[in-house]
């Protein structure tokens, strides 16, 4: 039976009146109008709905909205603010690194896994902030992409990992354009 | 609450400010309300169904006031960046900046028909009408602004839609492209007399600007088809066999229990024949109630499965049609110094796009809106107008990108089954395919045998090549239709694309005596087939390209050595050397440093294409022979497609094929039983990795004097054969079927 349910998303607490075992994804799609997570699999398997739960990549297709009561949902949508929360940076950017660093390598082909790339990309680099490329392999394995943007999204983490190391060197002037290119993946 | 007060659809306005998912609201003799398009729809377009005649200005573009415009594409963007290199071409033309110039989605009452997005073509068949255009408008600009400003068109210079009369510090005067016409339309016919720009004028085209799309695309702002919502609409799924049946023999419905899903409220079954569907209020609901129903099927057990489809397709009475034939190729094989056979086999491939296909439609009697992401706006509108018994013109298709197809994926089939909910429905539908439905029910690139028996000449010269293909062709049904209306299944007629390619068999050497034999197997209980990126011509080239390195191996010489030895084409010639190059090749024969250790290195070349362009690639990997485990470490892959409008997209794109075809010669095969496809998802369908990604070099051949030809498959096959040819090197074996799995492998190392 339905009920009202509260969740907070990107920093707000909203209600809706669904099933407890609705799958977030659907709540974040079509009660909150939200666009970063997507459907792909309804399985976990992919990566394209992932959103951060406490922090943490999370599945949102497989997760029931009753699960995230009481945590802190962000999304594609909220990220930026949950960076410039979590660095103390006094404004919230437009973007968060990595999304900025997509744009930089122009990484994108169809685009539509991005969602997923982008929120387990800055949860590895709100953990390991300058990972090896090994690690950056290894933490972002469960993220599929059909079009094989693979080696270009690598690239742009390792640009974001930088970018991120001199914001907190340097304040908040911190120059993506500067980066020079990690091209150990696509030469 | 849910059931009777519905959370979903929101209110348009409350859509709009949760700054979320688009809604549209259409009307057919309406203009459409659109966030993003009715920014462009300064002029009335969208009130009349198109298509629109080619030969008058105002169908491909649109000047606006404030000096910017629109221009009209009729190909899909697909994550290629084609739009923006067609923006390009019309900038260049207009005397435009990239940031003046915009496009719209396709919609068949706003778009030109330009036919298709396939073949990699948008740029080669596209850019010619757009250039013309551009040309056209460019020159009725400059005799209004001659008119405007009392000097003749011989005098005038435009730079950023600003039109100038007089010189450079001296007394000039100039008026905007939007001053001239602003928002009004040209109603010309093209002239035939406008100048194109000589390549030499060129400073858009063949540069690099940024992909237009991509900022939206990283933000959450881009709006894919799955975001987009119709007002009063319900949320439908399909309800089939877990996994496609015989293309032919199709599944009945034996027991269907509607009760079965009466618990969740407001959830419909909803039924013509065999075509079954269910709707509901709520989305979940919907899913839920596509999970419960209790059906169940008549399925006749009449697929080969996947394992005995080879042997079957190469037994079936086959139409046969001789390709290309040159010289007297059994003759020229008697008594050659080296001759080299096999018999080859590529599996079942799947789009599998990575969000499944969805698509939403409101059909009335007097008409029908459907929104989805077909490759061509106009041929999938007339097959929704035959199924919903309504004219062409009374049928508005739009078009919303998904994510990535790279082929015919199920855009039309959910399209139909779109059309037909809502019709049963009598409201609006937003469709989804599941996981499964979209593995399950795809239009597979089909599976291939291939034999080729091929000889040298003592100097190491190709003397003779046949190639002898089996396959079925793409089929001409959708499975919505199939069910619902039991139309009959049928096949395409055969075309260059879907016979032996000559370009990948053996085209690229210069060969005396040739002989290529398409053997068209019936599709009847096969698999749905159609084109899937670089249809076929991975297996030609698996094929082909390992024969090509075997007679270098009994030849002892050098795989890139030989290869050049057999090439005069320039273009074949410059993709090899490029790609050559660029990875350090070491000459020596194939399979001539065979080691004991237990991981083996080794490295191939290969040549193909699809149906323009020439590829090349180099491929490095080992093998694990315990464990049967390839992985490709690095490819190199060369392209020259011609005049490259935008170089770094094709960069992106060959980068995307090198990826995609290690993920389809190491892992991918569809699989299937006597009954279904057992292949729906990422575990039984598994892609390539992260972890096992190659580094890739992709590399653009740039021939500004030539003609623009295709750049978003012809590396592809390239790839497939120098990853083959890099297998043999390590191992000293052939691998006869791919992909190349652990399994597959310790068999066929086992058997050498």
């Amino acid at each position: 039976m339905a009920s009202e349910i509260q969740i907070r998303v990107n920093e707000r607490v909203h209600s809706v009146s669904a099933d407890p075992d609705t799958p977030l994804l659907y709540v974040l799609m079509n009660d909150l109008a939200l666009q970063g997570p997507r459907f792909g699999c309804g399985l976990a398997q992919c990566g394209s709905c992932s959103v951060l739960v406490n922090g943490a990549e999370t599945r949102s297709c497989v997760t029931p909205i009753s699960a995230v009561v009481g945590k802190s949902v962000i999304t594609l949508e909220g990220l930026p603010s949950w960076y410039a929360k979590q660095k103390k940076l006094s404004k919230t950017p437009a973007l968060h690194p990595v999304q900025q660093s997509l744009i930089d390598e122009q990484a994108v082909q169809c685009g539509y896994c991005f969602n997923g790339m982008i929120i387990q990309a800055a949860e590895l680099l709100s953990k390991t902030p300058r990972p090896t490329e090994a690690q950056i392999r290894s933490a972002m394995n469960g993220h599929l992409c059909r079009c094989g943007s693979y080696p270009r999204v690598i690239r742009a983490i390792q640009r974001a990992s930088h970018t991120m190391a001199s914001t907190i060197e340097d304040g908040e002037n911190a120059s993506f354009a500067q980066q020079p290119h990690a091209a150990e993946v696509e030469r | 609450m849910k059931g009777t007060t519905p959370l979903s659809p929101l209110p348009r306005r409350e859509f709009l400010k949760r700054g979320g998912a688009l809604v549209i609201g259409w009307s057919l003799r309406g203009t459409v309300v659109d966030t993003h398009a009715a920014q462009d729809a300064a002029t009335p377009r969208g009130a009349v169904a198109g298509p629109f005649d080619p030969k008058q200005i105002d169908t491909w573009l649109a000047i606006h006031s404030d000096n910017t415009a629109t221009v009209y594409i009729g190909y899909v963007e697909l994550g290629q960046g084609s739009t923006t290199s067609l923006l390009q071409i019309a900038a260049e033309e207009l005397d435009l900046d990239m940031s003046q110039v915009r496009t719209v989605r396709l919609d068949t009452n706003v778009t030109p028909n330009q036919g298709g997005t396939y073949s990699s073509s948008s740029i080669a068949r596209g850019s010619p009408a757009i250039r013309t255009a551009a040309a056209e408008a460019r020159q009725a600009l400059l005799q209004m602004a001659s008119k405007k400003l009392g000097a003749p068109v011989e005098r005038l210079t435009v730079s950023k839609g600003v039109v100038t009369v007089g010189a450079m510090g001296g007394e000039s005067e100039s008026v905007t492209y939007g001053e001239l016409i602003g928002d009004q339309l040209f109603h010309l016919a093209f002239t035939g007399t406008a100048p194109v720009k000589p390549v030499s004028d060129y400073k858009l085209v063949g540069t690099s600007p940024v992909r237009n799309d991509i900022p939206e695309k990283v933000s959450g702002k881009y709006v894919y088809l799955q975001h987009v919502r119709l007002p009063g609409m319900v949320h439908g799924r399909i309800v089939r066999p877990r996994g496609q049946t015989a293309y032919g023999s199709g599944a009945k419905v034996a027991s269907l229990e509607e009760q079965s899903i009466a618990h969740i409220p407001g959830a419909r079954v909803l039924r013509r024949a065999d075509f079954v569907g269910v709707v509901a209020e709520r989305e979940w609901d919907a899913v839920r109630a596509a999970r419960d129903l209790k059906i169940t099927w008549e399925i006749p057990a009449v697929l080969p499965g996947s394992d005995a489809v080879y042997d079957q397709m190469h037994a079936e009475k086959t139409s046969d049609r001789v390709v290309l034939e040159r010289g007297d190729v059994d003759r020229a094989i008697q008594g050659a110094a080296h001759v080299a056979s096999g018999h080859y086999r590529g599996p079942y491939q799947a789009h599998a796009p990575f969000g499944p296909n969805g698509a939403l439609a409101d059909v009335t009697r007097d008409g029908a809106l459907v929104i989805c992401s077909t490759q061509d706006v106009y041929a999938t509108r007339n097959t929704l107008a035959a199924i919903l018994s309504l004219p062409p013109q009374k049928v508005r298709v739009q078009y919303y990108e998904g994510s990535g197809t790279y082929g015919h994926s199920c855009y039309d089939d959910v399209a139909q089954a779109a059309a037909i909910l809502s019709q049963l429905a009598g409201r609006p539908v937003r469709l989804q395919f599941m996981r499964w439905d979209e593995h399950g029910w795809d239009l597979y690139g089909p599976a291939h045998v291939g034999e080729v028996r091929a000889a040298a000449d003592a100097d190491g010269k190709i003397v003779a090549y046949q190639y002898d293909g089996w396959h079925h062709n793409w089929s001409a049904v959708e499975t919505s239709a199939q069910l619902a209306l039991g139309t009959p299944a049928s096949e395409w007629r055969d075309g260059a694309a879907q016979m032996v390619n000559p370009s990948d068999c053996g085209g690229m050497y210069d060969i005396p005596n040739v002989r290529l034999v398409n053997h068209h197997v019936p599709g009847m209980n096969y698999l749905r087939g159609a084109w899937l990126r670089s249809p076929l011509d991975l297996s030609f080239s698996f094929a082909s390209e390992q024969t090509i390195d075997e007679l270098a191996h009994q030849a002892g010489v050098d795989a890139y050595e030989f290869r050049r030895r057999n090439i005069t084409n320039e273009h074949w010639m410059g993709v090899l050397d490029q790609v050559a190059k660029a990875s350090g090749w070491e000459p020596r024969p194939p399979a001539s440093k065979l080691s004991n250790a237990k991981v083996v290195t080794g490295r191939g070349v290969g040549l193909g294409t699809h149906l323009t362009s020439y590829g090349g690639a180099v491929a490095v990997l080992e093998v694990n022979k315990e464990t049967g485990k390839v992985l490709v470490r690095r490819l190199y892959g060369a392209i020259d497609a011609g005049l490259a409008v935008n170089p770094s997209f094709i960069e992106n794109q060959i980068s995307g094929q090198l990826v995609q075809t290690a993920s389809r010669m190491l892992l991918e095969e569809v699989t299937f039983n006597k009954t279904n496809v057992t292949s729906l998802d990422w575990n039984s369908y598994p892609i390539l990795r992260f972890e096992e990604c190659p580094e890739v070099f992709p590399m653009v051949v740039q021939r500004l004097d030539q003609k623009s030809t295709g750049a978003g498959e012809e590396v592809m096959a390239a790839a497939a054969g120098a990853i083959a040819c890099a297998f043999f090197d390590a191992t000293g074996v052939h691998m006869p079927e791919f992909p190349l799995t652990p399994n597959r492998v310790l068999a066929a190392l086992r058997r050498a």
